[in-house]
């Protein structure tokens, strides 16, 4: 068969002679499978996050903080509002007369962790709320931000022209707005509404909270609509987005399977700064008075309320201070961590 | 070039402009979207008493008409009259605590700046090394303390344990811990943006080009590298000083400082609408008018920068 199929080769031509070739080795072979694997710039992006030890510590330390946050209240012998007067400020570890009492009748009395208030209530599930409130902050606001700097950011990228420019404008102004001065406002004026307010859940989230909320709904997004905006400008000069309107596809889908995916890396590092942020906010407006609702902790008002007994019950400042300290450095590590990640060309 | 940069600054006043009324115009709307008149809080008062001092201040007239009159008065520099401190003007009480918090808020800008520049410009010079290192490390810790952390920290370390300084602002000495509590934060953060903007200029040709010429590497350090290295700390301003601004209501409650910050929680605390509104426009003011001004020094810092 080969023989027949076989082209003459004319002497004087060019045309390469087919006997000068023999088959690959399985060695060779191999050598010609790619080298690297293709992959996703996501699963690149992820790579290199994993590697970066720094970044994976702070996320499993921020994994750990959560999910005590939500579960050791569930199984906890104590709760946030159980008062017990003749066990008022106890040192971490320390029993009142009353629990040694019960410990030398052989009942299994759990210890107070971290001591108790000058209440008397353990101060370890006081700590534990408190980490509660500040990640709860910082998650919804990250995720009120995400929403509307997205829809805004992409709508103003997307439109251009006119649509942009009055988009833009309206975000320039709200930028300049003293946004804590608001934050500050608005808890004055929510505290009184709430005071009056009969529903439980909003009693419960408090005036700081809520304001927390509706101020990053209404003025923090506009850093993220700034970024998805530039990312979506360039992002529609791209040939498979014009490739993609040729063949009809609507604004909307285009908006939402090119440009977000293509946006993504800047979305999660601004989302992973604002974070921090929030936690702060949260925590000062608690601290002067203005945050959570009263029985309910919070890891600023629980600050403020040690200062009373700084000299006695350091302790007091220590546990709140350190968590606060803990869960903004890890958000920071992480954010930093990611940046480098999902944005190479940024490194330092 | 003149021209341009006469039109820039004054669309950026404008600007400014603009978000001051806004700022007056929210600030106005949400004290007079709460439901409760400001005297209700106070005990035993009959609805007689609590309508003359309605009337007294205003208060009984439809919100548009009160609004006018508020701009009004506020441009001739009238706040109105605090409703708790019965007898006081707001303007009067500003005025007062101003001078407390001017003095505390400029010496913690002056340490921040002066030392944040410093320690970023060492950190970059020294990339890498150990000194470096500390300094980062230092650095990312304070940019992740709230400042009742720092503050309160420093208080029981230097004032309780140690004893080397007072814990009340009105004792001598007793101006150093708020200084320092506040001024951390904001050094911190600068010597962040120092550093990485210092980094990056060194790695421009035009440092290694002056480094050719032979030029002394403490006049290329002076005059080329932390001269264009400053571009981001100027525009920093504007939020160190709202930084310091909320951060001064904080120390100023823990070290007893009888400023704005003390002044403005204090009238938080007990519901003073008009205190509050007067203490935000003031403080709002403030901010606006520095990012304007951080603008316009950025610009002549730096005249390659974009105007449009």
């Amino acid at each position: 068969m080969d023989n027949e199929n076989k082209i003459k080769k004319n002497p004087l031509s060019f045309q390469i002679d087919p006997d000068l070739f023999e088959a690959a080795s399985e060695d060779e072979k191999e050598q010609v499978v790619t080298q690297r694997e293709s992959v996703s710039f996501m699963k690149d992006a992820m790579k290199r996050l994993v590697k970066n030890k720094m970044a994976m510590t702070c996320l499993v330390i921020l994994v750990v903080i959560t999910l005590i946050a939500i579960f050791v209240p569930m199984v906890y012998p104590y709760t946030y509002t159980q008062q017990d007067v003749t066990a008022k400020y106890l040192s971490p570890f320390e029993y009142s007369r009353k629990e040694q009492a019960r410990i030398a009748r052989g009942e299994d009395v759990f210890p107070h962790i971290m001591g108790t208030d000058n209440l008397g209530r353990d101060y370890a599930i006081r700590v534990i709320y408190g980490t509660r409130i500040s990640l709860l902050v910082g998650f919804v606001s990250a995720l009120i931000v995400v929403i509307i700097g997205i829809l805004y950011g992409s709508i103003s990228g997307y439109f251009g022209g006119k649509v942009d420019i009055i988009m833009m404008r309206i975000v320039d102004i709200i930028y300049s707005l003293p946004d804590v001065l608001i934050v500050i406002l608005l808890s004055v004026a929510i505290k009184d509404i709430i005071s009056t307010s009969k529903n439980e859940l909003i009693i419960k989230l408090g005036a700081g909270m809520i304001s927390i909320f509706i101020v990053f709904g209404l003025l923090y997004w506009v850093g993220m609509a700034r970024q998805v905006r530039g990312q979506i400008l360039s992002i529609k000069e791209q040939e498979y987005v014009l490739a993609a309107r040729a063949m009809g596809a609507s604004p909307m889908h285009i908006i939402l399977k090119h440009m977000i995916p293509n946006c993504v890396s800047v979305i999660i590092i601004t989302a992973a700064m604002q974070i921090p942020s929030a936690i702060f906010t949260e925590s000062f407006l608690s601290f002067v008075g203005m945050g959570v609702s009263m029985p309910m902790p919070s890891l600023g008002s629980l600050a403020s309320d040690a200062r009373s007994g700084l000299v006695s019950y350091p302790y007091m400042l220590i546990f709140p201070a350190a968590t606060i300290f803990l869960i903004v450095l890890s958000f920071n590590l992480l954010g930093n961590g990611l940046r480098d990640a999902f944005d190479p060309k940024l490194r330092s | 070039m003149d021209s341009k940069f006469f039109m820039y600054v004054v669309k950026r006043f404008l600007m400014a402009f603009l978000t001051i009324f806004l700022v007056v115009a929210i600030t106005f709307f949400v004290m007079h979207a709460i439901p409760a008149s400001p005297f209700s809080s106070e005990k035993a008062k009959s609805d007689a008493t609590i309508a003359a001092l309605e009337a007294k201040y205003g208060f009984d007239k439809p919100v548009p008409v009160q609004f006018v009159n508020y701009i009004k008065n506020i441009l001739k520099g009238d706040f109105g009259l605090s409703t708790k401190w019965i007898g006081s003007t707001v303007a009067d009480l500003i005025s007062g605590a101003l001078p407390y918090s001017m003095k505390l808020g400029l010496c913690a800008a002056s340490i921040a700046i002066i030392f944040g520049v410093f320690l970023g410009a060492i950190a970059a010079l020294n990339r890498g090394n150990m000194l470096d290192k500390v300094i980062q490390v230092a650095t990312t810790g304070l940019v992740s303390m709230p400042n009742f952390v720092i503050a309160t920290l420093l208080l029981i370390v230097f004032a309780l344990k140690l004893g080397w300084l007072p814990t009340m602002a009105n004792q001598p000495g007793g101006m150093i811990l708020p200084t320092i509590s506040l001024s951390l934060y904001p050094m911190a953060y600068i010597t962040r943006l120092e550093r990485s903007s210092m980094l990056d200029v060194l790695g421009q040709d035009y440092i290694r080009t002056a480094r050719a010429k032979g030029v002394r590497s403490g006049k290329v350090i002076f005059k080329h590298a932390l001269k264009n290295a400053l571009g981001p700390v100027v525009t920093y301003a504007g939020p160190m000083l709202a930084y310091i601004l909320t951060g001064s209501m904080v120390v100023e409650n823990i070290f007893s400082v009888p400023g704005l910050g003390r002044l403005f929680v204090n009238s938080m605390l007990r519901t003073d609408y008009m205190m509050i509104m007067g203490v935000t426009i003031v403080l709002a003011t403030m901010i606006v008018l520095m990012n304007f001004l951080a603008d316009i020094v950025y610009k002549l810092l730096d005249p390659r920068i974009d105007l449009s």
